[in-house]
């Protein structure tokens, strides 16, 4: 994976930039010396790492400011950065950019029962939100796996989901504003406690853009009411194929539960060794469904659930007795990508979607990519909405495992697009998928999303490198073909 | 080649054609890059409409061409079970709804069909389109438990203002791949790209509804309730306040300052959900109910401004804000102006119908949103006004100086020469 070349003239410059940098943000706010930029490497695609020129942590929205339109200014690259937890490398430094840690923004400013949202600063962790108002009855819904550490910031920019977004939405679903700061120092506000826009959508186009549009500086988040309550079933089945027609069969049925999530056997015996959740060993794939709601509709939906399930050729069904069977159910789901770190020195997690209906035949296709690669794979699939996470494992320090990891990876994911799905479900493109977009959108597709970027960054200075495979000029983009003095369709009839 | 009718065509009866000088009726992609092609290159820009249903929308439009893309229509791929619909941007929304409720599936944002508030009678005029329903982001009364329109809109295919053929998005529910332009094209009243294909998710229809309705209740009360209701782990999936005043206009005979709360889902939850919101809500008031029938009924007519349509003479304008502040708004506004209102959205929606203001009292409404500290935040859109008050004051909540840059540039970046619906939503634009 290459990166953009750094700028010689930017690295030359290096000891002016930091010191503007200080006196913007005075203090420890600026990170020089490598020991200290040592942490900020790598994200949590861990495959790549690379030192930035300088690292700064602004605490105010005008230092924010300052900081990007002093860079806007000088022509110098800047990387946005929430915790680092992206999987995608989207936080991946750039030796010749300003590393900008949002770290400092992690005041929760307002909880407003009243309307049901609360605004935070983009440095709050996605689960101390949940944590503040539980109490109060509500919750914030998208709940990624790394919600403990990840980042609200992070989470717009990259529209994180979770387990529990067939039901509740992603990121995009559940935002309601945000203030941010343009590349030029420009500071603006989207949307409000309120709904919808004014005018174009530019909430919904920076949710998911990935740290190329604009830094966010504060959010407001929906809160919804807690489910009264929620039970899970642990659903074994002899083949997957099995389990994905009874994932089909709940859907069919007119039920949509909160969460519905799959492990293949190499993924259930990992889990199971680790935290003994009580899974089915002699099974070759594991449903989890969860549904909440009031216990009418909960055990009403159980019921059936478990029927259509039985029909499906189950051969172990177990609803959750309380809430800590329940959780119990969960921790092995969750404890899944640990776990099979245990069982492999490395492990390489994709991210594709596909229609649910091509589930079986992917897999099989996985199967035989695996054995032609000689890379052993466990698969956990956000079933409810085809999401896929193959785990490839792997060892780094055999020889060239590390390149038939990431040439397995990217044949998984055109597999994934080819029998109609998409590249990435809920972790990015970044630089991991960057020089895969081509086999999603053509040229013209791609011209029109940097067009997009064109509007917002003129000069292409945020976070570089990431999502486009190529990087073209704003003005050469800008350009319309059409010949002076010649029409470019000659043989349409005028009047 | 794409068809090309001359002025005053009798193929299209249903809308006026405004003077405009000349009509391409694409029936492929192709097709329609080379019809936005033929205007770029001759400099003539385009009206963009499918059914005509939203022409009365944004501000109206004189212009030389019109861009029907009424053909390009039919459901493409419907796949119940992975929640997902592909057609062709033109197709009525009714022909979708239909197929969805056979196999026992809906739109669950509630496209509206607003041709009554406008007085076009519905059996005979354009319908309702899905692309148009995305385009312009309508959704009904389920927007505050699922979703806008623009949270169900999964990809296109479609041609810009640059002649181009592109697409954006995927035909799977969970997608982040590249930018979400779906959100860009939502709510962009076709000034920035004119659609050709869309794929849509779709969500099982409840298998029951019922709505619990609230009488005799006060504004400020109405707040109070509406919020409690909307807090509580029921699952609302619709909250509307109707004040007297607006329901002495006869459309709801024997109701007086109602509030409704929709439930939906199975029998026994919803059973379950009634009897507490009623033991919750109903202490200090009298309660009511409508049963499954009466419900749909009921919230087609919310969905569809039944209860300002008619008010012939009025501006209807759809106002947004916190939903603490909807009653209060309301209030500033009927004490300036002569108006009625009501509520959807748990009262994060104001709709009031204004007369005999000189500009449909937009001034009186803005400064009410910006509120005495000049600090409050939402907008206010005008739904309905003649085509002189929609061309003189802004239809679309005016923005800050740099989002209105920032939006001039985004609008140059996808249609350079001012091609689509240009005018549309800003003057010049």
């Amino acid at each position: 994976m290459r990166m953009p070349e750094p700028d010689p003239a930017t690295v030359a410059q290096r000891a002016e930039i930091i010191a503007a940098l200080q006196s913007i943000v005075p203090g420890e706010g600026v990170v020089v010396s490598e020991a200290e930029r040592r942490a900020y490497e790598s994200d949590g695609l861990t495959a790549y790492r690379q030192l930035p020129l300088v690292v700064v942590l602004p605490s105010t929205v005008e230092q924010v400011a300052a900081v990007l339109r002093f860079c806007g200014e000088r022509g110098v690259k800047v990387v946005p950065r929430g915790a680092g937890t992206s999987l995608s490398g989207g936080a991946l430094p750039l030796a010749d950019g300003v590393l900008l840690g949002m770290a400092k923004f992690n005041r929760i400013l307002e909880v407003d029962y009243e309307n049901r949202c609360a605004v935070v600063q983009p440095g709050v962790p996605n689960l101390a939100i949940t944590k503040a108002v539980e109490d109060a009855g509500f919750f914030y819904a998208p709940d990624p796996s790394s919600q403990i550490a990840c980042t609200i910031g992070g989470n717009v920019a990259e529209n994180s989901g979770g387990v529990h977004c067939l039901k509740y939405g992603l990121t995009t679903n559940n935002i309601l504003g945000i203030e941010m700061v343009l590349m030029d120092g420009e500071i603006v506000r989207l949307g409000g406690k309120y709904l919808d826009a004014e005018h174009y959508d530019l909430l919904g186009v920076m949710t998911g853009s990935e740290g190329l549009l604009g830094v966010v500086t504060e959010v407001t988040v929906r809160l919804l009411p807690k489910p009264t309550m929620a039970r899970a079933l642990l659903i074994g089945f002899p083949t997957t194929d099995d389990s994905a027609n009874c994932v089909t069969a709940v859907i069919a049925a007119g039920i949509i539960p909160a969460g519905m999530e799959m492990m293949d056997r190499p993924a259930i015996h990992a889990a199971e060794a680790f935290v003994r959740a009580g899974y089915p060993l002699d099974v070759e794939a594991l449903l989890i469904i969860e549904l909440d709601g009031p216990p009418a509709e909960v055990d009403d939906l159980i019921g059936r659930v478990e029927e259509i399930a039985r029909k499906h050729k189950a051969t172990a069904i177990r609803p959750s007795r309380d809430e800590a069977e329940r959780l119990a159910f969960w921790s092995g789901r969750k404890a899944a990508f640990p776990a099979v770190g245990r069982i492999s020195p490395d492990y390489y997690c994709m991210d594709g979607t596909i229609p649910r209906a091509r589930l079986a035949e992917v897999l099989g296709r996985t199967r035989s990519l695996s054995e032609r690669y000689g890379l052993a794979v466990a698969n956990v699939f956000h079933a409810g909405d085809g999401n896929l996470h193959p785990l490839i494992l792997y060892d780094a320090n055999k020889p060239d495992e590390v390149e038939r990891a990431e040439a397995f990876g990217a044949d998984l994911l055109r597999l994934c697009v080819e029998v109609g799905g998409v590249l990435t479900g809920e972790h990015g493109v970044g630089v991991e998928k960057r020089d895969l977009m081509g086999t999603m959108f053509d040229e013209t597709d791609l011209a029109h999303q940097q067009r997009l970027k064109c509007a917002f960054d003129p000069d292409g200075l945020l976070n570089p490198g990431k999502v486009f495979p190529q990087l073209h000029r704003c003005a050469e983009l800008g350009r319309l073909h059409v010949h002076a003095g010649r029409l470019p369709f000659p043989d349409l009839p005028r009047f | 080649m794409f068809t090309l009718v001359g002025c005053r065509s009798r193929i299209y009866p249903v809308f006026e054609l405004n003077g405009a000088m000349s009509r391409a009726a694409p029936g492929d992609l192709a097709e329609l890059r080379d019809a936005v092609g033929e205007a770029i290159a001759v400099e003539e820009p385009l009206e963009v409409v499918a059914g005509g249903s939203k022409r009365g929308l944004g501000r109206p439009l004189q212009l030389p061409r019109t861009l029907d893309l009424s053909r390009l229509a039919g459901i493409r791929d419907y796949q119940p079970a992975e929640l997902v619909l592909t057609a062709g941007a033109a197709t009525p929304i009714e022909e979708i709804e239909t197929v969805l409720a056979g196999a026992g599936q809906m739109l669950a944002f509630e496209p509206p069909d607003w041709r009554a508030l406008f007085g076009w009678p519905t059996t005979t005029s354009g319908h309702p389109s899905l692309g148009g329903v995305l385009a312009c982001n309508l959704s009904g009364p389920r927007r505050i438990k699922a979703g806008a329109a623009r949270d169900h809109f999964l990809g296109f295919r479609g041609v810009s203002g640059r002649g181009e053929i592109f697409k954006a998005g995927g035909k799977v529910v969970k997608n982040v791949t590249g930018y979400d332009l779906c959100k860009l094209i939502a709510g962009s009243y076709g000034t920035l790209a004119a659609l050709e294909e869309v794929t849509i998710k779709v969500l099982p229809r409840p298998e029951t509804v019922s709505t619990v309705f609230l009488c005799r209740i006060g504004a400020a009360t109405a707040v109070h309730k509406l919020g409690q209701a909307l807090a509580s782990p029921h699952e609302i999936s619709g909250a509307v306040y109707i004040p007297a005043l607006i329901t002495d206009f006869a459309w709801l005979p024997g109701a007086n300052a109602i509030l409704a709360l929709r439930l939906e889902g199975p029998a026994p939850s919803v059973a379950f959900r009634r009897e507490r919101l009623l033991i919750e809500m109903g202490s200090e008031c009298e309660a009511g109910l409508l049963d499954h029938e009466a419900s749909v009924t009921f919230w087609h007519a919310i969905r569809d401004l039944a209860v300002v349509s008619g008010l012939d003479g009025r501006s209807v304008w759809r106002i947004s804000v916190a939903p603490s502040r909807g009653v209060e708004l309301a209030d500033t506004i009927a004490h300036g102006l002569d108006a009625v209102w009501y509520l959807d959205w748990g009262g994060g929606l104001v709709w009031a119908a204004v007369a005999g203001a000189d500009d449909g009292g937009a001034a009186a409404i803005r400064a009410a949103i910006r509120g005495a500290d000049g600090r409050g935040t939402g907008h206010a859109t005008l739904i309905k006004g003649s085509p002189e008050l929609r061309q003189s004051i802004p239809v679309f909540e005016p923005q800050t100086p740099p989002l209105a840059a920032l939006a001039r540039r985004i609008k140059d970046a996808f249609d350079p020469r001012g091609i689509l619906n240009p005018g549309r939503m800003i003057k010049g634009s």
